[in-house]
Formats: structure tokens, sequence, C-alpha cells
């Protein structure tokens, strides 16, 4: 056990981390309630008007709706690429399987603004316009690995003679699928969409690259913060922009945590 | 019952193709990964691999300065140009933040970490490892405009510096702050894996050290330290790469003389309109990292992610 010296200086520090990680994102919060339009802390009264000012936008409209519709395209797709390939390698071994399996964490082992990039490069080359298709291509390359992750690490969990019984009771593997497989993994499933999701919503730097003059939300706050313009609206979407990726993750959380939790 | 074995039994003609099919992929295990794995394979490799290829391609191409275009003729000079000022003092600049950021990381994550593993209980365990993993998710421009706040120089750092009676720090739009920053966005990646090293020291290690005569720091030093090498090694990758490639925090906190590798990759692109010297300069913290991963790996990292 550790001196109680030790064990004071290490909760301190823990304290402290706890608190350089959550007072920024507390201050943000604040800030979007600032009555003023200059940004200086403290902020002299509170107003909600800046939501409603934001929501009335009809260039943040435009951004929001092209924001989900990536995000949801993006996380689509990466449940159907993602799960298959886990499915794929969860139990097979053969010859170049770790290559594969590395080629699924190459878009996040990379710096994004290699991905972002090289699709730039990709999409001009062959002539591809910059559409939502080409954000929800460069979105879905980040997101596969998040489901991949989440389906291979459920499924190497669960013991191979659920599926081997299964098919001893003569269930063809359809109906495996439909009443073995698909009841354990649901959960990791749908937390990966979560995630999937929420990395889509507030991506910006494979965006940046592949979403040409349009403007997802995080690329038109970029815009306004670089600019110095609308910056009261910037804080208030910035807020909801927390809040709206906080909610799948938290949701993610209790789906894959909850069932292990007990069994550790 | 009975129906429903006499159902299966005749099976419609339908159902009987997809029992075949079924048990087809049974005694062929090989095939069934394959017809699994085929999309998700094919997608990245026409897709993210020929990605790649194209900025490797692009990168031996020219823009002609007169009209903007993408001059399709083979050659070196953007590699060359990299060899160029100001590029060698950025390169050098993003190495050094890189570096002071990853083992600011690392000072930071390793006490937190033991912290987690050894006196917080199983609960404020818990809690803490969501609170450290959820700013992650929190997007990660708001998290940098968030510093740009707090640093301006009547922003929150200022305030509470001077009720204290200390003087005004003026960090911002600096080195000082993008090195602030970087180590606040990539912390969490750097705890993860330290946590995961430390979680699975044995306790009879530190024991079996104590019972030698090892003290607190004897043990630290020489049982828990060494064990920790391959976590702090695989934190080291994100915090490392993430810096690399990142244009958005030295755009938003750093000042005129702050640009890394991800500015010049990014304005060329965007402002100078000219794609093949970015592509060619993507190819600069590709190789750094190529290097990096291999000194990890060695460091056990790969072990740890």
């Amino acid at each position: 056990m550790e001196r109680a010296g030790t064990r004071i200086g290490l909760w301190s520090w823990a304290i402290l981390i706890f608190l350089f990680l959550w007072i920024p994102i507390a201050i943000m919060g604040v800030y979007a309630f600032n009555s003023s339009n200059i940004q200086s802390w403290p902020i002299p009264g509170f107003t909600t008007k800046w939501f409603s000012e934001a929501w009335n936008d009809q260039e943040v409209r435009d951004a929001l709706w092209l924001s989900l519709r990536a995000g949801l395209f993006a996380t689509g797709l990466a449940l159907v690429l993602g799960s298959l390939a886990s499915f794929g390698l969860a139990r097979a071994r053969f010859f170049g399987r770790d290559s594969i399996s590395f080629l699924f964490i190459l878009p996040i082992a990379l710096p994004g603004i290699i991905t972002g990039l090289a699709l730039n490069s990709f999409f001009v080359i062959w002539g591809v316009s910059f559409s939502l298709w080409t954000i929800v291509i460069g979105h879905a390359t980040f997101c596969v690995v998040v489901v991949y992750n989440n389906v291979i690490a459920r499924l190497r969990r669960t013991s191979g003679s659920f599926f081997e019984a299964s098919a001893d009771l003569g269930a063809t593997g359809f109906q495996t699928f439909r009443h073995v497989t698909l009841p354990i993994i649901g959960t990791a499933f749908v937390a990966g969409a979560l995630l999937a999701f929420a990395l889509s919503w507030d991506e910006i730097v494979v965006t940046y690259f592949t979403a040409g003059a349009q403007n997802t939300l995080p690329l038109l706050i970029f815009g306004f913060i670089r600019q110095g313009t609308n910056l009261p609206i910037v804080n208030a979407i910035a807020l909801v922009v927390i809040v709206v990726s906080l909610i799948p993750v938290a949701l993610a959380q209790r789906l894959t945590s909850d069932p292990g939790a007990g069994r550790g | 019952m009975s129906t429903d074995a006499a159902r299966v039994k005749e099976g419609s003609p339908h159902r009987g193709a997809l029992r075949s099919l079924s048990r087809f992929s049974w005694r062929q295990p090989g095939l069934k990964t394959l017809g699994q794995i085929s999309l998700p394979v094919a997608a990245f490799v026409f897709v993210y691999v020929a990605a790649l290829v194209a900025l490797l391609i692009q990168g031996f191409w020219t823009t002609d300065s007169f009209t903007g275009k993408v001059i399709h003729s083979w050659n070196l000079d953007n590699f060359r140009e990299i060899a160029n000022a100001p590029y060698p003092t950025i390169i050098l600049r993003t190495l050094l933040i890189a570096s002071a950021v990853t083992i600011t990381c690392m000072l930071l994550a390793f006490p937190y970490a033991y912290f987690l593993v050894r006196v917080a209980g199983r609960r404020l365990r818990i809690a803490l490892l969501v609170a450290t993993v959820l700013p992650l998710w929190v997007s990660y421009l708001v998290r940098v405009y968030s510093w740009r706040l707090i640093l301006n120089p009547d922003g929150a750092l200022n305030y509470f510096l001077n009720h204290l009676g200390l003087p005004n720090q003026n960090i911002a739009y600096t080195n000082w702050a993008m090195w602030l920053v970087f180590t606040y966005i990539w912390f969490p990646f750097m705890v993860l894996p330290v946590y995961a090293a430390l979680e699975r020291v044995p306790y009879s290690l530190m024991e079996a050290s104590a019972d030698l005569g090892g003290h607190g720091f004897t043990t630290l030093r020489r049982v828990i330290l060494p064990l920790a090498i391959p976590g702090l090694a695989a934190g080291s990758i994100f915090t490392f790469s993430l810096t690399l490639g990142d244009y958005i925090a030295p755009s938003l906190v750093g000042g005129p003389g702050s640009s890394l590798i991800g500015t010049v990759v990014f304005e060329n692109l965007g402002l100078a309109n000219n794609a093949p010297f970015a592509a060619a300069f993507a190819m600069v913290p590709l190789g750094i990292m190529a290097v990096y991963l291999a000194l990890m790996k060695r460091l056990g990292a790969f072990e740890n992610l």
C-alpha cells in the first residue's frame, strides 16, 4: 500500500487532471449564454438569444442538415463494412489477416490530414466533384474502424460453442445469425453506430479536404472563428455540438459497459 | 412442435437452397470468411489505398504558377522544394512541439493512471475513466476554440491569475499556447494505454520488490516503470502522430511564427492552390511516422494499443 503522503499527492493530481480536462468545456458552456458579443471573462450577463439566432440563420441550418445527413450515411456505410469485416476476421486465421486488420485501422493511425489530402487527390484525379457523398466516403474511412472494433471485441469475448450448439440443434447459418449472433452483438452494433455518428458529427480535419465549397457545422464554425465573425453564434453552436456528441457516446458507454461490468 | 418439424423436413425449395448454402459455408469456413471480408477489403483497397497512391503520384506533379492548373509531368521539384526555407524550420518546430507534447502527456498521465489503478475504488475508477475519455468525443474544434477564449488577454486565465495576485500571461497565439492546447487535446490518448499497462502489473510483483527491500521509489523505477513503457510508447504514437498532422490548433491558437507541417499542407491546398506540393509535403509526416512506428514497435507499443 502506498504511504499516506503518496496517496494525498496522487489524489490531488487526479483532481487537478479532472479540472484540467473539464474546466475548458465548462467555460465553453458558459460563453454560449454570454449576453455581450465581446468574448471576455467574466461574461457580463446571461441570455439564450444566440441559440434562437443560430437556429434562424439559414447558413447554420444548411450546415446542420449537411452534418446530420453525412453522419447518418457514413454511419450506415460503416455499419455494413465494419460488421462484415469483423465477422470475417473474428475467428479466421489465415495468412495476411493482420495486414487486413491493419488496413482498417490505418485511417485512425495516420494523421487525419493525410487521409483527407489523399482522398482529395483521389477525387480530383478521377474528376469526382465534391458533394455529400465525398464527405460520406471521407467519414466512413474512420467510422468503419469504430464499428469494427466494437463488434470484433464482442465476438471475441463470445465462446464459439454458442454457434456450434446452434448448428448442432439444426439451425441454418441464417437462423444462427438471427437467433444467436444478433442478440449477442446487438448492443455492440448499436454502440459502434452511435460512436461512428459522434465521430462523423464533429469531424473537421478530413471533412475540410472532402467537402469542397460545402459547409458542415464544424467547417462553418471553423470559418466563423477564423474570420472572427458571428462569434456569439459560434459559442451557442459549440455548446449544441458538445451536447449532441456526448449523448450518443453516453448511450454507447451504457450499452457496452453494463453487461461486461459484472463479468469483469 | 410436429408442424415445425414437418416444415423443416419438407422445406420449400427456397429454404432448401438457404440450408445448403449455410451448410456449404459451415464446411468451407475459408470461403465464408472470403465472402464476408471481400466487400470491406475491396472498398478500402479501391478507395483508401488507391487514395494514398493518388497522393503519392500527385506529389510528383507540378502546378503551373500562371494558370494554377496541375501539370501531369513527372519530376522531383516538390520534394526538392521541401529542403528550402522555411520548410526545414517548420518541420523542426513540429517535431519539437510533438516531442514536448508527448513528454508532457506522459508526465501528466503516469501518476493519473497510477492513481486510477492503485488508489481509486472501483466506482471512482470507472467514473474517472469515462470522464477522461468523454472529452475525446467533444468536438475537437470546440475544445481548441475554448482555449482560444481562455487564453485571450481578457479571458478566463488572466482573470483567475489576477485574482490570485499574479501578473497577466500573454501566451495566446504563441508556440506555448500550441503546446498547452495539444497536451490538453491528446492527453486522453495517453492515459488509456498507460492505464491498461499498469492494470496488468500484478500486485505480487510490487510485494516481491518490497520484500526484497525495494523502497517505494525503487519499486517504481525498477518494477513498475519498465512494465509501463509499452503503454507509454503506445500512447506516444497518438500524441506524436496527431500533432504532426494537425492544422486546426496552429490556425486557432498559434501565432504568425507557429506554422506546423499541417499548416503548410492546409495552406497549399487551400490558399496557395498548390495541391502537388501539399501532397509532396504530406509525405514528410508519413515518413516520420513510419520511422516512429518502427521505433515504438520495438518498445512493445503494439501490444498495448
